[in-house]
């Protein structure tokens, strides 16, 4: 379904993402996860086309979308979140769903109707006629889910939603994230809490220094001790084991 | 659109329809056509401005196409008027399309795209003022001729229905805009272009198509006062006098709403009259008055005065559901 081979984006001196490569099959949600830093934005930002890779290329259903608009993206079916919640805060969270919706229903009862029903899913159907700007965190987070949802996308890029979140609303979200996937939307989500990554992920990636570092099960990639590194820095690996050793 | 949208549109229009029934003097009647004539092209301001959140200064480009282009065609072509009208709005719609491809492809925004947009109707100035078909610094008189194909009226009741029927049919069209995908996708390129792109936004073709009514909307008022007034220069027509009209009227009647444009040019344009009634000596009073309500709008009603109006209904609202609250307490 989407397959990045060898990107790289530089910014200046700053190799931000380096070589990377990524597959993903339809269905399923895979995990990106890595230290802070470590190009995992960068790398959606290329993805859903806000940024465009220095080198490499992107395919989307065996189309080579590198060159193209966001826009064109996501009518293809990529739909992203934003890490930083962009909510179109003068407007109502019902208008701000319907922009997302427009994308596949051209009347306006139909986009309002699709919109109704993604925030009843999300958990914002009490909150409708409420202007954006002044939502909870967890409120913005739930929106920017919901526009992305309203576009109908094939792959949803999700960029650590739950951050910010506390523990009973990880609880209440993370149903809803296994509900879209079980619609048939693949997902690939950046997301730094690991009880949920183990949760929801089938598979996941790391990026470290903007490069991909391990791949697998997430119970395998979290005993990978080039992964604990890339964490706890160089050599924590090996004390981790010994002090394993000497505690067992 | 429903009839809840449509009702207040009709209903402004019947009664200010009628006014002329009612007014017969000639002053009167003028300051209604020319405030009308304001308030079109400040509804066109509005449609980029407002509801795109692309705030231009030069809205007198477009302004100055449509009074230019109906006049040279009239007056050198033979061209008629009403076919100049339409051809006006063609080339507002035209030149605003190319301004807008100019500055939104290369990202412009904000204070930058104010500014290009300036330094475009100051260009467009000059050369006007310097260009033979244009008649240079000495302007362009249109041939008074009363006839109805030259939209010249006998009764000026006539024009001032006229001028009516656009600003009507404008606020139709801005109706439509609020409640279709077009608008919802220029508000949300307003609010947070990303964002909007992100949801399949091609924002760029959103601005466009939203500069290009803009240029029309703004050119048919233009236009309407080369008729009205038979006589523009390169200082009337691209002035900077009507850039910042264009644009006050709809920040202090209520930016990006429906009915703001209209509301903010007649308390403009009638307060003006008001200062000059009453002090009419003092010369640019009215000018006084249009920074003052503007230093006003500003610090006391960022909405203009709708969203004035709006912030004491729902308070009013909030008294009257209390009081109910009390009575209905007190009736126990
Ligand atoms: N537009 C930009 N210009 C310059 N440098 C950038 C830009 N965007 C990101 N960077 C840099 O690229 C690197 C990777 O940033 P990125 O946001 O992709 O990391 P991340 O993995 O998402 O981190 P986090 O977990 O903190 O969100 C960082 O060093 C960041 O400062
Ligand atoms: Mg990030």
């Amino acid at each position: 379904m989407l397959a990045v081979e060898s990107v790289s984006k530089r910014f200046g001196g700053l190799m931000a993402v380096d070589n990377a490569s990524l597959a993903l099959e339809p269905g399923g949600i895979v995990g990106l996860i890595g230290p802070n830093g470590a190009g995992k934005t960068t790398l959606f930002s290329m993805i859903s086309g806000f940024v465009a890779p220095s080198d490499g290329r992107i395919l989307f259903e065996g189309t080579d979308i590198t060159g193209e608009e966001p826009h064109r993206r996501a009518e293809r079916g990529i739909g992203r979140t934003f890490q930083i919640v962009q909510p179109f805060a003068g407007l109502t969270v019902c208008e701000n769903i319907a922009v997302g919706a427009y994308l596949r229903h051209a009347r306006r009862a139909d986009a309002i109707a699709k919109a109704r029903e993604v925030a009843r899913r999300v958990g914002l159907a009490a909150e409708l006629d409420r202007p954006a700007g002044g939502l909870t965190v967890a409120g913005r987070k739930r929106l920017e889910l919901a526009r992305a949802l309203a576009t109908e996308p094939k792959l949803l890029l999700l960029d650590e939603v739950l951050a910010g979140l506390n523990p009973s609303e990880i609880r209440d979200i993370i149903p809803v994230i296994r509900g879209i996937r079980d619609e048939g939307v693949t997902i690939l989500m950046i997301e730094h809490v690991m009880q949920a990554v183990m949760n929801l992920c089938e598979r996941v990636y790391v990026l470290a220094q903007g490069r991909m570092i391990a791949e697998g099960r997430p119970a395998a990639v979290c005993a990978d001790p080039r992964v604990i590194e890339a964490y706890l820095g160089h050599g924590a690996a090996a004390r981790l084991a010994a002090e394993g050793a000497a505690h067992g | 659109m429903t009839a809840r949208d449509l009702i207040p549109i009709a209903v402004l229009a019947v009664l200010a329809a009628l006014l002329p029934l009612v007014v017969t003097s000639s002053p009167v009647m003028n300051f209604l056509v020319f405030t009308l004539i304001v308030a079109l092209g400040a509804q066109g301001w509005n449609i980029l401005g407002g509801f795109g959140g692309q705030f231009s200064f030069g809205h007198a480009a477009f302004f100055g196409t449509g009074a230019y282009v109906t006049a040279i065609l009239q007056m050198r072509y033979g061209v008629n008027a009403w076919a100049g009208l339409l051809l006006a709005a063609a080339a507002g719609a035209a030149v605003a399309w190319a301004i807008g491809f100019l500055s939104f492809r290369s990202g412009l925004r904000g204070s930058y795209f104010a500014l290009v947009t300036l330094a475009f109707a100051e260009v467009f100035r000059i050369l006007a003022n310097a260009t033979p078909v244009t008649g240079g610094a000495a302007g362009l008189l249109i041939k008074l001729e009363v006839h109805p194909a030259n939209l010249q009226f006998a009764d000026r009741a006539v024009f001032y229905w006229l001028v009516l029927a656009f600003v009507t049919g404008v606020l139709l069209l801005t109706r439509w805009i609020q409640r279709s995908r077009f608008g919802a996708q220029l508000v949300a390129v307003r609010e947070n272009e990303d964002a909007a792109k992100a949801l399949g936004v091609d924002s760029l073709k959103v601005k466009l198509r939203a500069i290009a009514l803009s240029g029309a909307v703004t050119a048919l008022s233009g236009c309407l006062y080369a008729q009205y007034f038979l006589y523009i220069d390169a200082h009337i027509a691209y002035g900077s006098w009507i850039s910042v009209e264009l644009l006050l009227a709809p920040i202090i009647g209520g930016v990006g709403t429906v009915f703001g444009p209209v509301v903010g040019a007649l308390t403009l344009h009638g307060l003006g009259e008001l200062a000059k009634q009453f002090a009419g000596r003092i010369p640019g009073i009215d000018l006084i008055v249009f920074g003052s309500v503007l230093v006003l709008a500003v610090a006391f009603a960022r909405g203009g005065i709708l969203g004035l109006l709006e912030r004491l209904r729902d308070r009013g609202r909030g008294l009257v559901a209390r009081g109910a609250k009390e009575v209905s307490h007190a009736g126990r």
